[in-house]
């Protein structure tokens, strides 16, 4: 038994190390596919030199980005079978065509038209690079529709039936367009749009300590106003997308706020350390009817606690803490944005300080994914299919000592490519700029 | 009524055959990497940089139809293969990450990457070949069982250089141009050992295979495949000869000639295996997903493959002629 379960651990733990890593990179790569073709058109209409730098810097900065997630996407072809293989027989009828759909409409336009993107520019003409340019941002776009398609039928399974043991799909239309699809869709696009967007502006700021530039003027200002103009619509599409757990998840909802049990009336935690043992929040700060109000919008409405659900119900804590986590760097980046937009304002030159704040704030998005991504997932369990299969039964029979021979493989090649990442982005984006042109306050406007 | 394990069957197998040929010659681009000056290695990784991540798709694909159309088999091949796939695939992320990384990199930064680049490159060939060679045997255990997994291993690796060498023949010019040239020869010599060790082997590790490959009558007729691939070696060494003497002119002849070696040799293997997708265990039938999900796969398959093929076709028509140093400039 002790056996089966460490396996488990490890296969958990592998898998989630893995698709953790890999989000990171398609998180960036979607939006920012998106701003290399605004930087791309913009050059286009103006034919200032800077936008072209401009584009010129970022699309390494794409290449750079879009590799390390091809690379690690490639793993996780292999794990689906290695690590879950009942996942595969027991759903593979629906799971199948959805990841095969991915691979054939989304990876293949990417790949290829990446490669004409990054060394075409003199060999194709205008409107083709242009248009090599929106073919990758569309496949990236097109390649979240799938992987999401796939992720919230988990989450929320519908249009299916049974065939001896088997899920086969009923309506394609119905299992694509399930309950949280539309919700969980929407979230997880403007929240690559909000990664790019302070990638974009955190990595310019940090281009502008260093050194005076122009174009990455540019380039802040224009990360710094989306992020602005997506991050009320995204507190929005994630209020949306609560209620909708709610309707479908609710025991998510219960351990997101750690809602022991089922009341009426019930409090808003605002901060506990729960306590799964005793089925408590210790050290907790409350208001009082606020849980209600906020779901249900009314006073005394009855919210189901965990105790519904025993024993098919999440851990508390990861959900707990991630979740305040994500919205707490949601309301940071609220912040910063809106002042950043402000100081910035008509050509501005923004302080110091701010340059600093960007430059602190610029993989907030992967913070924030990543904890919103935890929540989400973690707050499956103990399915992998809602009401299918469980995570246990879908495990392998892939010897403990194998997996921690490649875990530790994966550990060590991770920690390098992303200490590499990190170190080459920074030096890109700063000291290593080829080109700079002077900051005149004319050439920002 | 189609048979629709067969037809998946057969688009696995091309997609492996698509992969095997696509990447094995950047593979083996980034194998040669240490043979080459600094001028030269930046002209090498120029001429594969605009295709390597669309190379490494088809792997993509492949897995995907395995795991898809034979989620069985998906499960049982790769958790027999478990350390070997992950070794290739900590080759393949090292070796991608470098490309990206040495272009960017400076001093003995540039050096590392470059190394890691070689040794990705080798390790993710090495270990597809041990892979094959763990498939053939039907993953038995036991040492000569091993032995002949290494022995596939490298002569994997013999068959990517030569990929690679040729493609270099066709995309280079000059100096770089003489030494591709040599390297196709020795990766010739290579290919030409490796192929009759483990042809040689083969029979004598499987017995489905030695029952498909003596059996009469059809045994005369499947020997047309060496037949063809011997011819084929021999050509590509007279040609070479040629072009050392300096006939340069028809420059991608080579690369046909590899790619059509590798063809044969798949076609041999797939011959082999068929209609097994699991040697000796399972057969495409008995793994195939529900019928349901199958034709669903078949209509995004035939709907979609004809564009893929067209606009690969037409990034290798952008970016033809012979390739130049300076990317990103």
């Amino acid at each position: 038994m002790a056996v089966m379960e460490d396996a488990l651990f490890l296969a958990r733990a592998q898998f989630g190390l893995n698709i953790g890593f890999h989000i990171m990179f398609p998180t960036l790569t979607i939006a920012l596919a998106w701003f290399l073709l605004g930087f791309r058109i913009v050059y286009q209409r103006t034919g200032d030199p800077a936008w072209l730098a401009t584009y010129k810097l970022w699309v390494k900065v794409f290449a750079l980005s879009f590799a390390m997630g091809v690379v690690t996407g490639v793993v996780m072809s292999f794990q689906f079978g290695t690590n879950w293989p009942r996942y595969m027989t027991t759903v593979g009828a629906i799971a199948g065509p959805l990841l095969s759909y991915e691979v054939l409409t989304a990876f293949f336009l990417e790949a290829t038209f990446l490669g004409v993107m990054l060394f075409g520019m003199d060999r194709v003409p205008d409107w083709a690079h242009i248009g090599a340019t929106a073919l990758v941002a569309f496949g990236t776009t097109v390649s979240a529709f799938w992987i999401l398609a796939l992720n919230s039928w988990m989450h929320t399974p519908a249009g299916h039936t049974m065939d001896a043991g088997q899920v086969i799909a009923a309506d394609w239309i119905a299992v694509i367009f399930n309950p949280s699809f539309p919700y969980r869709l929407t979230h997880m696009l403007i929240a690559s749009g909000l990664t790019a967007s302070f990638v974009v502006a955190g990595l310019s700021a940090w281009r502008l300590l260093k050194a005076q530039d122009a174009s990455a003027m540019k380039t802040l200002r224009a990360g710094i106003v989306t992020a602005a103009c997506l991050i009320p619509v995204q507190i929005f599409v994630g209020d949306l997308h609560g209620l909708n757990t709610l309707e479908h998840q609710p025991q998510k909802i219960a351990a997101m706020e750690a809602l022991w049990k089922t009341e009426r009336g019930a409090p808003l935690v605002m901060f506990a350390v729960p306590n799964e043992r005793e089925r408590r929040n210790d050290f907790a700060i409350e208001i009082p009817y606020g849980l209600s109000l906020i779901l249900r919008h009314h006073a005394d409405a009855e919210i189901k606690g965990l105790d519904d659900f025993e024993p098919d119900r999440p851990p508390v804590v990861p959900l707990f803490f991630g979740f305040r986590l994500m919205v707490g760097i949601g309301v940071m980046m609220l912040l910063v944005s809106w002042v950043g937009t402000f100081m910035t304002r008509r050509g501005r030159v923004p302080p110091r300080w701010l340059l600093w704040v960007l430059a602190a704030f610029t993989f907030s998005g992967w913070v924030a994914t990543l904890a919103g991504w935890i929540v989400t997932e973690v707050g499956r369990q103990p399915w992998l299919v809602t009401g299918i299969l469980r995570t246990k039964d879908a495990v392998g029979d892939i010897s403990g000592a194998q997996l921690g021979v490649s875990l530790t493989g994966y550990v060590l090649t991770y920690t390098t490519m992303f200490i590499a990442y990190m170190v080459v982005l920074t030096h890109m984006a700063g000291k290593g700029a080829k080109t700079v042109t002077p900051l005149r306050p004319e050439a920002i406007r | 009524m189609i048979d629709l394990p067969i037809v998946f069957l057969f688009l696995m197998g091309l997609s492996v055959l698509l992969y095997v040929v696509l990447d094995g010659y950047d593979l083996g681009v980034g194998m040669l990497m240490p043979a080459a000056t600094e001028d030269e290695q930046s002209v090498m990784v120029a001429s594969i940089a605009p295709f390597w991540d669309a190379n490494e798709t088809w792997l993509v694909l492949g897995v995907g139809i395995l795991l898809a159309a034979f989620p069985v088999a998906h499960g049982m091949v790769l958790s027999a293969l478990y350390l070997p796939v992950v070794a290739m695939l900590v080759g393949l992320m090292l070796r991608g990450v470098a490309f990206e990384l040495r272009i960017k990199a400076e001093g003995w930064h540039r050096d590392l990457w470059n190394w890691l680049f070689w040794a990705g490159s080798f390790a993710a060939s090495f270990f597809q070949g041990v892979m094959l060679g763990r498939y053939i045997t039907g993953f038995e255990s036991g040492f000569l069982y091993w032995m002949f997994a290494l022995l596939v291993g490298a002569s994997l690796c013999g068959g990517y250089v030569l990929l690679g060498a040729t493609w270099l023949t066709w995309k280079t010019e000059g100096a770089l141009q003489r030494k591709s040239i040599a390297w196709t020869r020795w990766g010739l010599l290579w290919v030409a050992l490796g192929v009759l060790l483990v042809s040689m082997a083969t029979p004598l590790i499987s017995e489905t295979v030695r029952d498909k490959w003596f059996t009469f009558p059809r045994a005369f007729f499947v020997m047309l495949l060496p037949a063809a691939t011997f011819a084929m070696g021999v050509w590509s060494w007279v040609m070479t000869g040629r072009m050392k003497a300096g006939d340069t002119s028809r420059d991608w002849r080579p690369f046909v000639a590899a790619v059509s070696i590798f063809t044969l040799a798949f076609l041999g293997l797939a011959y082999s295996i068929f209609p097994y997708v699991v040697i000796d265990k399972l057969t495409a039938w008995e793994a195939a997903a529900h019928p349901s999900a199958l034709k669903v796969l078949l209509i995004g398959a035939v709907v979609v493959l004809p564009f893929i093929v067209a606009y690969t076709a037409l990034s290798y028509r952008i970016f033809r002629g012979k390739a130049k140093a300076g990317l990103y400039d």
